[in-house]
């Protein structure tokens, strides 16, 4: 992990010291923030480190703990959310077993994730498994394929 | 007989969901085993072009032989090799599976100018552009025209962003001329963070040489040596395409050092947002691209004034951008003949819900609620009413079908309690609640405020807590006016358009839907049966026959009853989830 994050450091001080794009390069190494990244750079960089957590906690893009293996991305845009979204999302954490705070299953497998709106509402309801598009789904079939899924792992 | 063939796929957002890629390199592996081009004729090309509008019938593609064009939808790869052998080497179009009137319909009342290319010229090649007259303006520009040409130009077509506050454009430019600094900036902002919303998307997935140039042309025109573009981390492809398209400007000289010639430089960075709704507001947009958390301020001092690192900074909408080249090229007189008085020119909209031709559209400013649902949306999903029309996403509202009449430009949608906004445009029908969708739009806005001035922050979770007890049942007389009385506060306290206009779902729908508020509290009824706590579902015994479905599918197994005899669901198991409902063909489960 220290490898990893020298090599962000030099990226970031090319990049003119931007926060933002600090924590996106973190993100795109390790998949999440993890908290030795924040006091490396806190300690690294001269920045509090409650001012670099202040960043990350602000923009819903960053995680703060590892994702599973799976990712599925439930957009709950308007077009998606008439169209039966929350729906969708409800059978899913049904299947997945999550309560309405976690959004990682206990096994690290899957991940739910919602996010605002992915623009493709012509295709409403949309889901992302793994990034793969799945347009105009049905909470049936989802199900059905995060069982087989499961199966496979 | 030498032909020129063009073949060009749909790769806008709903092309790619539905195949688009499969769609491409089915007909690029067939021409490469048939030898088309040596047998045919000297030019054939195939490409992927950006969003071609009539999003429900992708993956849309479109045949040129010799410049007549036949459109074939809801293409699949298998009839790719039937479209090669009949139509391109047999000459004869396969009928059946061309575009049908709704196409033609579809198209008949819209007025393209920013999507005049999209869906022609391919997104990834700088030359395809440029064939298409592309960058032309911007050489117009540095050539022969003063930057207060370009400004005076631009004022006199009445162009307004289309960001969604309207502010003339020609104006902000001017003032940023004006202004007195050493560095100026301009920002592209892509941050559509609008939910039901995809026009931004659509237009640098499908054109982003016209944002780059319409970039060019601002910076020309105000002054400026470097350009941000603010783009949402959602939209990898828009992003990619972006990228791209700025290298290729950057190689051919139209971005850098000294480009067209002149003595102007001008450089371009891509920013890419974290996930912020609020970002989209300018000042917060601002600090975001300083790298803080992404909290607004007071105005004035406006960015023009004031902005990026305290200098002058314009910021124009993508759509706003796009406009540019084409206003340049056509001159003031054209785009001004377009629209209303106030509300000049077109308006790109995302147009979904339950509409039949979800899609892109660009219509006149002026054009009614009417014409944009029924002769080019061609009327509602499976035959339903029509029962409003949200507009103007979180910050907008809902214009009921008593309106339908409506003319679409700024002044008559304000007046309706709505706005025109950035362009997400959802069809709602009579299942759908208007409760719920007050208290959906609330919890966005809820969940997005930055949390900095006190009216937004605990104002929103006030309207929102009162608006969950009104969908879960537990609605009291009194609370309707509890609503209007906060939103008006939040609406004249807050700091930012976030907080400002966040109430306009929850009013809009009170002034037109009451009714439905009053079920919900007086009857504890959904009339739309959306707000699954109050609905019930029951098994009628005289038409279930016992085949199961319903209990296979119960994921609470809250479904009793034995094989071939009418089944029952025990309530206190059920979570109302409606699977039941859903599944059963002989609608037995009925909800109330
Ligand atoms: C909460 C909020 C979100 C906004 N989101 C966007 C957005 O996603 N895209 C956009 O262009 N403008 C957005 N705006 C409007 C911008 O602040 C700004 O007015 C606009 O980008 C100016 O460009 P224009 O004059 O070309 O419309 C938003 C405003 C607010 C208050
Ligand atoms: S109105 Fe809301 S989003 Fe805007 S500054 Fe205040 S708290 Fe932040
Ligand atoms: S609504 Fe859902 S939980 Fe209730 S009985 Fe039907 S399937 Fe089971």
């Amino acid at each position: 992990m220290k490898r990893s994050n020298e090599d962000i450091l030099h990226r970031h001080l090319e990049n003119n010291g931007n926060i933002i794009s600090l924590l996106q390069d973190i993100q795109a190494v390790f998949g999440y923030i993890p908290r030795e990244s924040i006091y490396y750079f806190s300690e690294k960089l001269n920045i509090p480190s409650a001012y670099i957590y202040g960043v990350a906690t602000f923009y819903s893009q960053f995680r703060l703990n590892p994702a599973g293996k799976h990712k599925i991305t439930a957009c709950c845009g308007t077009a998606c959310h008439v169209k039966g979204a929350e729906k969708i999302i409800d059978s899913l954490k049904l299947e997945l077993g999550l309560d309405d705070k976690e959004d990682t299953t206990k096994d690290g497998e899957f991940t739910l994730e919602k996010v605002a709106c992915l623009g493709t509402c012509s295709f409403a309801p949309i889901v992302l498994i793994d990034g793969k598009v799945r347009g105009k789904v049905k909470h049936e079939i989802l199900v059905r394929e995060i069982k087989s899924m499961k199966k496979k792992k | 007989m030498k032909k020129d063939i063009l073949i060009r796929v749909c790769m806008g957002p709903a092309g790619i969901a539905a195949g688009g890629k499969d769609i491409l390199d089915e007909f690029k592996r067939i021409f490469h085993e048939k030898k088309i081009k040596a047998s045919v004729g000297k030019k054939c090309s195939s490409h992927q072009v950006g969003c071609m509008g009539l999003c429900a019938s992708d993956v849309l593609v479109d045949i040129v032989i010799d410049g007549i064009k036949t459109v074939y939808q809801h293409v699949k790869p298998d009839m790719v090799e039937k479209i090669v052998e009949d139509h391109i080497i047999g000459g004869k179009p396969v009928h059946r599976w061309m575009a049908d009137e709704i196409l033609v319909d579809f198209n008949k009342k819209q007025m393209k100018i920013v999507l005049s290319d999209c869906g022609k010229v391919d997104p990834e090649d700088i030359e395809s552009y440029i064939c298409a007259d592309g960058y032309a303006s911007a050489r117009k520009v540095f050539s022969s025209m003063k930057p207060e040409d370009v400004i005076n130009e631009i004022k006199l077509s009445g162009l307004r962003g289309r960001g969604g506050a309207g502010f003339p454009t020609g104006l902000k430019w001017e003032l940023a001329r004006k202004a007195q600094a050493d560095t100026k900036y301009i920002i592209c902002n892509a941050d559509e963070g609008d939910p039901g919303a995809f026009m931004d998307r659509a237009v640098i997935e499908g054109n982003p040489h016209s944002v780059v140039e319409g970039m060019i042309i601002t910076a020309y025109a105000v002054g400026s040596e470097k350009g941000y573009v603010y783009i949402r981390a959602e939209y990898p492809l828009a992003v990619e395409r972006l990228r791209l398209a700025v290298k290729q400007a950057e190689d051919k000289g139209f971005l850098g050092k000294r480009i067209f010639n002149s003595d102007k430089n001008f450089n371009i960075v891509i920013k890419l947002g974290a996930g912020a709704f609020v970002c989209g507001e300018e000042t917060a947009l601002i600090a975001s691209i300083e790298g803080q958390r992404g909290m607004p301020r007071s105005k004035p001092p406006f960015p023009v004034n004031k902005g990026l690192w305290e200098k002058p900074t314009v910021i124009n909408n993508v759509e706003t951008l796009a406009n540019i080249p084409y206003i340049i090229k056509k001159g003031h007189a054209w785009y001004s003949s377009y629209g209303t008085e106030k509300s000049k020119g077109t308006k790109v909209f995302a147009l979904t819900g339950k509409i039949k031709n979800t899609g892109l559209i660009e219509v006149p400013m002026g054009i009614t609620l009417r014409e944009i649902i029924y002769d080019i949306g061609g009327g509602l999903d499976e035959g339903k009413n029509l029962k409003a029309v949200q507009t103007g996403g979180p910050s907008g509202g809902c214009i009921p079908a008593s309106m339908l009449d409506i003319k679409f430009d700024y002044e008559s949608l304000a007046q309706a309690g709505s706005i025109v906004g950035s362009g997400g445009m959802i069809v709602l029908d009579n299942d759908d609640c208007m409760v719920n969708i007050a208290e959906y739009f609330t919890r966005f806005t809820q969940s997005e405020s930055c949390g900095k001035c006190v009216p937004c922050r605990i104002g929103t979770k006030r309207l929102l807590e009162i608006l969950e007890k009104i969908t879960t049942g537990n609605g009291e007389e009194g609370d309707i006016e509890k609503l209007e009385e906060l939103s008006e506060y939040i609406k004249k306290t807050s700091l930012c358009g976030l907080g400002q206009t966040a109430p306009n779902p929850v009013l809009s729908t009170i002034k037109y839907f009451r009714n439905e508020y009053e079920a919900h509290i007086r009857e504890k009824k959904c009339p739309a049966k959306v707000c699954k706590h109050l609905l019930i579902y029951a098994i009628h015994k005289d038409i279930c026959t016992g085949c199961g479905a319903c209990k296979r599918v119960c994921p609470q197994e809250a479904i009793v009853g034995d094989h071939k005899f009418p089944h029952r669901i025990e309530h206190i198991k059920c979570i109302k989830c409606g699977a039941c409902y859903d599944i059963c063909r002989l609608n037995a489960v009925g909800r109330s």
